[in-house]
């Protein structure tokens, strides 16, 4: 690419990095490079050994796998085992919050109910008797709702999604066969489906990854964001400080890294309760920071600065500086802990699926929080005193970022303007045009993108033809980096009818200045809350998500969550954008499919696009036909 | 004239699969599991390259007046009677690299166990048998043909007389153009 734009941390990361001689992801894919087509265009089969098969694109080598799959198969069985990995992640990642509360409210796990607006709502929603109830009475119904769809057998709809999920689009899913059940039940049937000998349709493979995407969606995403609540509150608008530069030269540096805010918020609450022991050892005090999405949740919840995204999470080790690096699930890189034995860093895994080898194990259960979120923060201190006097390279560079736009927390803003009808001030706005429409910019940060500096130059395009940007994981990171979470950012990226709209709702909810163009959502997980968000607004509308001015996006694809996310935004009838490309161009008929066909099955389509600036047109577009069909 | 290795680059994709061939061909096992286990374990002598989109195996072109030929001040750089092929005589070798400095392809490079130029034999075991080298006949998509001059050259008169006439031979090429387009911005 001619326009090497690499974002500052990154740039000032990788060259303390360099001149410490330490290996990065960047030097690694350089030396993997050139990557392999057939992977790329997800035509290499290793599902039997009578393989591996790959399909020569230019038709002349094999056509067919040696058991006779097609090309098209091929990529839609690919896809949906891409699609099940991210499914799989967000479901067990959920079972895991509802196990933790679970025994919370039987005492045997220290955790309490600190979101009770959120658990009584949802009770309501459940149908759920509240009155003269206690708390925990009513979390014991409602937990108990969530683990029947676990157990079930019965092949009744799945409870998250049967309550939760719009009714419009219900109602579509029910025609096309998309409803599920039991989860579990799902990834076991995409992986059978899948295996060698069974499913050889690539449409009905397509519409089997459409319903993992719905698994993803109401047992993964809604369900994890609906625990978290229930266990940690519901996010507020907050501001925080963002980048590498919230780490501190005498502080005892605590770095959360992964997704599961049942580890960090433990850790958080040791931090500051050995605060003193820090300060014993000659540190000013514990500094906690977050990593990727569990910086997320802490940084929505309780403020505290976000440190790094996922594509800086070997950088940030790079500076020297990080104590302890501790992690639960999803997203670890490898790598990491090589590198923090290049300082005094003490990188700690925690959950017994993952091991990392050089990487000392502090087993976090949630019966033994207390204990073993001590034994971590102590192991920080400790490092610290190793590492105290030492040189360390913490690039100077800060931000503010605004986060913590639950959907709760923009109803809130909204109604200091318009009590009643709290969305109708943006509706009003998006039919007069000041706002053109909304892209939900989300998912991974990706070190193929990262020197273009892709989804910040997406974005300013996109604020400036006035689409308003949510967004969330470490896209949100970002975006806090390059200062996108502000209010100045309004000024500075808007198109005058979004800066007008922005400017106003600001002022009406007394923030003493205007609202971010760019509204972090929260965590992968908390994709779920632009989904709730949609819905909310399709349903004041009376129309379709799929009818709504609004596009999602994973401009830096990385993980196989995104596809599970994206698939659910898909079932949805959200169209995408995505880059780099999914692995379905060796199939013509799956190409067509999600490209093309999609739009007269569930209103989706998707765009591939590695350019920015061609990719917010694209977005644009899309926009502009949603609008004209509403005839706005 | 003797057969040579074309490459038509629009055909890789970068699988690597010609790089796995060579070191297979070049190792005492002849099998992939017996080459690994083997010390030091062979080394392909062919490469893929990353060229923006593209990407290119890159080895030895058997040049017919070859540079490394002339610059080996020891008469290591042989000539393979039988297959015409450029090759290391390694007891003649003394590890001076005249021939990297001197090779316009890059396609000689030095052995760091054996300290030894090391380049392409064109598999003269396999050729010598009637078979293609190992990186031509592992190409799943033929991106290398293993021809005479004379074989490639009628091949393309025949396909400029066909598209002079108005019948250019189809070219299947799925969504290759397609992918390579798509993949413009993640590469440097």
């Amino acid at each position: 690419m001619n326009n090497v734009v690499t974002p500052a941390a990154e740039k000032q990361l990788l060259e303390i990095a360099r001149s410490k001689g330490l290996e990065t992801g960047r030097d690694r894919l350089a030396v993997m490079k050139p990557q392999c087509g057939f992977g790329e265009l997800g035509t290499c089969c290793r599902i039997c050994y009578m393989g591996p098969c790959r399909i020569d694109p230019f038709g002349d080598g094999p056509k067919k796998g040696v058991c006779g799959l097609s090309p098209d198969t091929m990529v839609a069985r690919n896809l949906l085992r891409e699609a099940v990995g991210g499914a799989a992640s967000h479901v067990g990642h959920a079972r895991h919050l509802l196990l933790t509360l679970r025994d919370a409210l039987n005492g045997e796990a220290p955790y309490e109910i600190r979101g009770e607006k959120r658990l009584f709502a949802l009770a309501e929603l459940f149908g759920v008797p509240t009155k003269r109830r206690s708390a925990k009475d009513v979390c014991r119904d409602l937990v108990d709702i969530a683990l029947q769809d676990f157990g079930r057998q019965d092949g009744k709809p799945n409870n998250w999604l049967s309550k939760r999920a719009p009714a419009m689009e219900q109602e579509m899913w029910e025609k096309l066969g998309l409803l599920y059940s039991n989860p579990h039940n799902e990834i076991e049937t995409a992986m059978h489906a899948s295996s060698m000998g069974n499913d050889a349709d690539p449409v009905t493979l397509l519409l089997r990854t459409l319903k993992i995407g719905l698994v993803d969606g109401w047992s993964g995403l809604a369900l994890c964001t609906d625990v978290q609540d229930i266990l940690f509150g519901t996010p507020q608008v907050t501001t925080v400080e963002s980048n590498v530069g919230v780490l501190e030269g005498n502080s005892v540096n605590i770095a959360v890294h992964g997704h599961n805010p049942v580890l960090s918020e433990k850790i958080m609450e040791w931090a500051g309760k050995l605060d003193k022991e820090a300060v014993a050892a000659g540190a000013d005090r514990i500094n906690l920071v977050g990593v990727c999405c569990t910086g997320n949740e802490l940084s929505m919840r309780h403020g505290v600065p976000l440190a790094a995204h996922n594509a800086q999470s070997e950088l940030v080790l790079a500076t020297g500086a990080v104590d302890c690096m501790v992690v639960d699930i999803q997203c670890i890189w490898p790598s990491l802990p090589q590198l923090a034995k290049c300082f005094d860093t003490a990188f700690i895994t925690t959950d017994e699926m993952v091991h990392i080898p050089g990487a000392r194990h502090i087993e976090f259960e949630p019966h033994h929080a207390n204990e073993s979120a001590q034994e971590i923060v102590r192991a920080g201190i400790e490092a610290f005193a190793k590492r105290k006097g030492k040189q360390v390279d913490i690039p100077k560079l800060k931000t503010t970022a605004v986060v913590g736009l639950s959907l709760e927390a923009i109803v809130g803003i909204l109604s200091k303007v318009d009590a009643k009808d709290p969305l109708k001030p943006v509706i009003d706005n998006v039919v007069n045009g000041n706002i053109l429409g909304f892209a939900g910019i989300v998912g991974c940060a990706s070190i193929k993108f990262r020197d273009g500096a892709m989804t910040e130059k997406m974005i300013k395009a996109l604020l400036a033809n006035n689409v308003l940007v949510v967004t969330t994981g470490c896209i949100a990171h970002i975006c806090a980096q390059d200062g996108l979470l502000t209010s100045e950012a309004t000024g500075k990226y808007c198109g005058d009818g979004l800066k007008a709209v922005l400017t106003a709702l600001g002022q009406a909810a007394g923030l003493g200045g205007p609202l971010p163009p760019v509204w972090h959502m929260g965590s992968c997980v908390d994709n779920s809350r632009i989904v709730d968000l949609l819905g909310a607004v399709a349903s004041r509308l009376g129309v379709k998500i799929s009818q709504l001015p609004a596009v999602g996006s994973a401009p830096e694809l990385v993980q196989e969550k995104a596809i599970s996310i994206g698939c659910s935004f898909l079932a949805l009838g959200t169209p995408l954008h995505v880059a780099p490309a999914p692995r379905i161009l060796g199939s013509q008929v799956v190409t067509k499919v999600l490209t093309e066909d999609l739009v007269n099955i569930t209103g989706a389509k998707v765009f591939v696009e590695c350019d920015p600036e061609k990719a917010a047109a694209g977005v644009i577009e899309i926009i502009k036909e949603k609008r004209a069909a509403l005839g706005l | 004239m003797d057969k040579a290795i074309f490459t038509f680059i629009d055909r890789c994709v970068a699988c690597k699969g010609c790089e796995i061939a060579c070191a297979v061909e070049h190792s005492r096992a002849k099998s992939l599991f017996g080459a690994l286990a083997e010390s030091p374990h062979p080394r392909p002598r062919v490469r893929v390259e990353n060229a923006g989109v593209h990407s290119y195996p890159a080895r030895c072109m058997h040049c017919e007046d070859a540079a490394c030929i002339a610059a080996c001040p020891m008469g290591a750089m042989t000539r393979n009677a039988a297959t015409n092929a450029v090759y290391v005589d390694e007891s003649k070798c003394i590890g001076c690299w005249m021939c990297v400095m001197v090779c316009p392809f890059g396609s000689v490079s030095a052995d760091p166990v054996a300290k030894k130029a090391f380049k392409c034999d064109r598999c003269p075991d396999r050729t010598a048998r009637g078979e293609d080298p190992a990186c031509v006949a592992a190409c799943p998509t033929r991106a290398m043909i293993y021809a005479t001059p004379e074989e490639l050259a009628a091949h393309r008169r025949q396909a400029t007389a066909m598209n002079a006439a108005g019948k250019p031979v189809a070219r299947v090429a799925g969504n290759v153009d397609l992918w390579r387009s798509l993949k413009g911005g993640t590469q440097k």
